[in-house]
């Protein structure tokens, strides 16, 4: 390794320096929610998980709710985005001509763009009132023997949450996975129509199965970015903290919580709650974020080591 | 054709227009957003939001001057801390690093990519506010920087690395010092890919709430310096709309077309430099 | 099953196939294809011309040529694949027991009319459902295991696989996994199998066992075949058609191709004078 001139040698060394900053911010980040999260990890332990009281008052500080909350929301996104997703998804990557894909994966991106409190804009002016003139009455009506659509619905609550949070969590399934259903080798669909098969069986039995490590990526993404998601559901949720069978109560999510009482949050304790909150945000997005990361790449190397002699 | 290739024909059809119909209603629903925004935000804006302050309680006709200028310096500030830190990274990850430590740089960057904006928020809190015991523009632009960070540097890193081998072997050749080459050669070179990646990080966090919440908080007031808490549009476009008054109502949707028309407009913008061509010649 | 063919160029077709110096009476040999004035297009750009040529009954016949010849593009109008290539277009007839290809449904032709591919290119399953991928979709009469057995022995790889069927496919060798492509091809009982170049990824040994195979098959169903190896052709194919530049030059017996071609531009690319 041939030694640098001194110039070089300098810039080598700044550069380096905000390199590792990088990595140090990062630490440094994991760091201070471990100690900020000191007093109550020590006083609550694991029952911080698994207590439902939430009471600053007499210090006594559960999280269930707030992770009810955040999985069910997240639960109900799921269901309606990943259908939707990966039908649109399939449609680009398939059917479309490839302008036409190529634009209609323009506006989609446009659509990841559009920020969370947009989103909780439309959520409060267009959703919610959608929902407890029209939407919530039919469910009921129909499905109202379910537990899941019973109890009183005035519009915010966990399914209103989740249908915000699906429709911001779409473009993410089908971006990632409109480009692995691209990178399926071709011949692989050309076997499957060369059997007899119908466009349709070629696509779903073959091109969507050989991609499906890929587009459970794409789901973990969603899932990741579905609980980190802080305006756009504080402000559809109804931010109460229960737990209910039904999908029309209020309830609350731990991003929520902590947009809304963090600045009000007197004594050490309560704001420590709040901090391990964070912390627990982070592990899950880290370990999903992770797990996402891993799947996409594994199933672009697939495609490309195939057939070799 | 026998009924079982009859039925299998009529399934295929069906499933495939299906998609299409999950496709047409993804791109819908952009254009409902827009759509709507446009309607309720175009009859309130008006010259005084742009240059009034918040009116007082009860009044109508105040603005959202502040917040405008807020959010101006808030990103002036997310712009100094997180474009020189992604920006020499990148030149440090594509033109000196080692195999580990451009991993470990990498995986920290995209993990801080993934985290909450919220948690990034709290970050911000105790490294800014509570040291010194108040909110202030620069908790706000902390967090907001250190969000930029992660995009800026990988996307710089990978246009970087993209310049063809030839252009910086010539350079060398001639004579020019691995620095020079980088900023005389490298960078020109890939400067359209950075702006890109600047102006997506830029779009990115102009539209974050959650991390200002609890760094700059928010003021209905002018915030002079840089030490005190100031409003920002997406914090004030969030309490307006969930207020309950009808003005309020009217100016949240104000505010949300030109914070959208902001982003949405960088997007394109940056896409369109992109598409231009990348400013390197195909080897 | 009449349909003799019409010759474009220099055709010549005997059963006893040693040339027109035999006075042996010649009865035209039955067609299980045939192409009639076959003209395709990409787009603007014409790449095959006027080509008419039959794929007789239980023959292999083969289709060598240069690269850029048009030899894959004619194989794979026989089952319609260049159908997923937008701007890709046809005039002229293709037949198929008489009866014009292009106005059945392609689904069915499909069935009837095989592909193997020249990467092998199994799916991402079990060797056993591999085979039985196109016995599902279609609908067999025997039972499945029974039919996916009786694929892998008519492709000789069912002593090697028998006991590992439930393993996946991409654990076999590049040899392997080809026969096991001809395999499931083979399954939905073609009329035909087209295989476009099948050899060209695999080492010389698995080379020689497919074209084994394929001499073997011949009873079983007709074939068709691309390859840019011209002793291949002549080791394994009754008919030999050599194209250039989207022509057919000459269709012959391959013996009598390949020891007395009748077109100079033949004679020059089998000896190697380009290609």
């Amino acid at each position: 390794m041939r030694r640098l001139r001194e110039g070089d040698e300098i810039v080598r060394l700044v550069t380096f320096l905000f390199a590792a900053f990088v990595v140090l911010v990062t630490l440094l980040l994991i760091f201070e929610l471990w100690v900020g999260s000191a007093l109550p990890r020590h006083k609550f332990g694991f029952h911080f998980f698994v207590t439902s009281v939430w009471d600053p008052i007499s210090d006594q500080f559960g999280a269930l709710p707030f992770i009810y909350g955040t999985v069910v929301t997240a639960g109900i996104s799921l269901i309606l985005a990943v259908p939707l997703g990966i039908g649109a998804a399939i449609f680009l990557a398939e059917l479309a001509p490839a302008r036409v894909s190529d634009v209609l994966q323009f506006f989609i991106d446009l659509l990841a763009a559009v920020p969370s409190v947009i989103y909780g804009v439309l959520g409060v002016f267009i959703v919610i009132p959608l929902m407890r003139e029209y939407i919530q009455p039919a469910l009921k009506s129909s499905l109202g023997f379910l537990p899941l659509f019973q109890g009183p619905a005035y519009g915010v609550g966990f399914f209103t949450a989740g249908v915000v949070l699906a429709i911001m969590v779409i473009p993410y399934i089908i971006s990632v996975s409109r480009e692995v259903l691209l990178s399926v080798p071709r011949d692989q669909r050309e076997a499957a129509l060369a059997l007899g098969a119908t466009r349709w069986e070629s696509t779903w039995k073959v091109v969507v199965p050989f991609a499906r490590t890929g587009i459970m990526g794409s789901i973990f993404l969603a899932l990741a970015r579905a609980l980190g998601e802080t305006m756009a559901v504080t402000m559809v949720i109804g931010n109460t903290p229960t737990i209910s069978a039904s999908l029309f109560s209020p309830g609350y999510s731990i991003a929520a919580v902590i947009a809304n009482e963090f600045t009000e949050a007197t004594g050490d304790i309560y704001l420590q709650s709040l901090i391990e909150l964070g912390l627990v945000l982070f592990l899950l997005t880290f370990i999903l974020n992770g797990l996402a990361r891993l799947l996409i790449v594994a199933t672009s190397q697939r495609g490309s080591g195939m057939g070799q002699a | 054709m026998t009924a079982r290739l009859r039925w299998r024909k009529l399934v295929s059809g069906f499933m495939l227009t299906m998609t299409g119909v999950c496709a047409v209603v993804a791109v819908v629903v952009l254009f409902f957003i827009l759509g709507y925004l446009v309607y309720h935000g175009s009859t309130s804006i008006s010259w005084n939001f742009f240059t009034k302050l918040p009116a007082p309680l009860g009044e109508t006709g105040g603005g959202m001057a502040n917040a405008i200028v807020g959010s101006g310096k808030l990103l002036l500030l997310a712009a100094l801390i997180g474009v020189p830190v992604g920006f020499l990274g990148a030149i440090y990850l594509a033109e000196f690093s080692g195999t580990t430590v451009a991993f470990i740089v990498r995986y920290a960057a995209d993990l801080l990519n993934g985290v909450p904006s919220i948690v990034i928020g709290i970050f911000a809190y105790i490294l800014a506010v509570l040291p010194f015991k108040h909110f202030s523009t620069t908790a706000g632009g902390l967090a907001l920087g250190l969000m930029m960070i992660p995009i800026t540097l990988r996307s710089t890193e990978e246009f970087l690395r993209a310049v063809p081998r030839n252009l910086r072997e010539g350079a060398m050749a001639l004579g020019a010092s691995k620095a020079k080459t980088i900023a005389t050669v490298i960078v020109p070179a890939a400067y359209r890919g950075i702006l890109t990646a600047v102006l997506l990080a830029f779009a990115r966090v102009a539209g974050e709430t959650a991390p200002l919440l609890f760094t700059a908080l928010g003021n209905r007031y002018w915030s002079p310096g840089w030490n005190q808490p100031t409003s920002s549009l997406p914090v004030m476009i969030y309490n307006y709309a969930l207020s309950p008054y009808e003005d309020w109502h009217r100016q949240a949707w104000a505010a949300g077309l030109v914070l959208l028309g902001l982003i949405l407009v960088i997007n394109i913008l940056a896409r369109a430099i992109l598409a231009r061509g990348v400013s390197v010649p195909r080897s | 099953m009449h349909a003799s063919v019409r010759p474009a160029v220099s055709v010549n077709i005997t059963p006893t196939g040693t040339g027109s110096a035999s006075r042996e009476a010649t009865a035209p040999l039955p067609m299980r294809m045939s192409i009639n004035q076959l003209n395709f297009f990409y787009g603007a750009k014409q790449t095959l011309f006027d080509i008419s040529l039959g794929i007789a009954v239980s023959k292999v016949t083969a289709l060598i040529g240069p690269s850029g010849c048009g030899k894959s593009t004619l194989l794979r109008t026989l089952n319609r694949m260049y159908e997923t290539v937008r701007h890709a277009r046809l005039e002229g007839e293709i037949l198929l027991d008489g009866q014009n290809i292009l106005a059945q449904d392609v689904t069915q032709l499909r069935r009837r009319v095989g592909m193997v591919f020249q990467r092998p290119n199994p799916f991402p399953k079990s060797i056993f459902d591999n085979v039985a991928y196109g016995l599902r979709i279609n609908g067999t009469k025997l039972p499945i295991a029974e039919a996916v057995e009786k694929s892998l022995r008519h492709a000789a790889l069912w002593d090697e696989v028998k006991d590992q069927l439930h393993k996946s496919a991409y654990d076999l060798s590049g040899g392997q996994q080809q026969r096991l492509c001809i395999a499931r091809a083979l399954a939905v009982e073609p009329e035909v199998l087209l295989l476009d170049e099948p050899c060209s990824a695999l080492d010389p040994i698995s080379t020689a066992k497919i074209e084994e195979l394929l001499v073997s098959l011949k009873d079983l169903c007709t074939i068709a075949i691309v390859t840019h190896n011209m002793q291949q052709a002549a080791r394994v194919s009754d008919f030999t058609a050599f194209l250039l530049t989207g022509q057919l030059i000459e269709f012959s017996p391959t013996p009598h191709l390949f020891t007395t071609p009748g077109d100079p531009r033949t004679e020059a690319y089998i000896t190697g004078r380009f290609g």
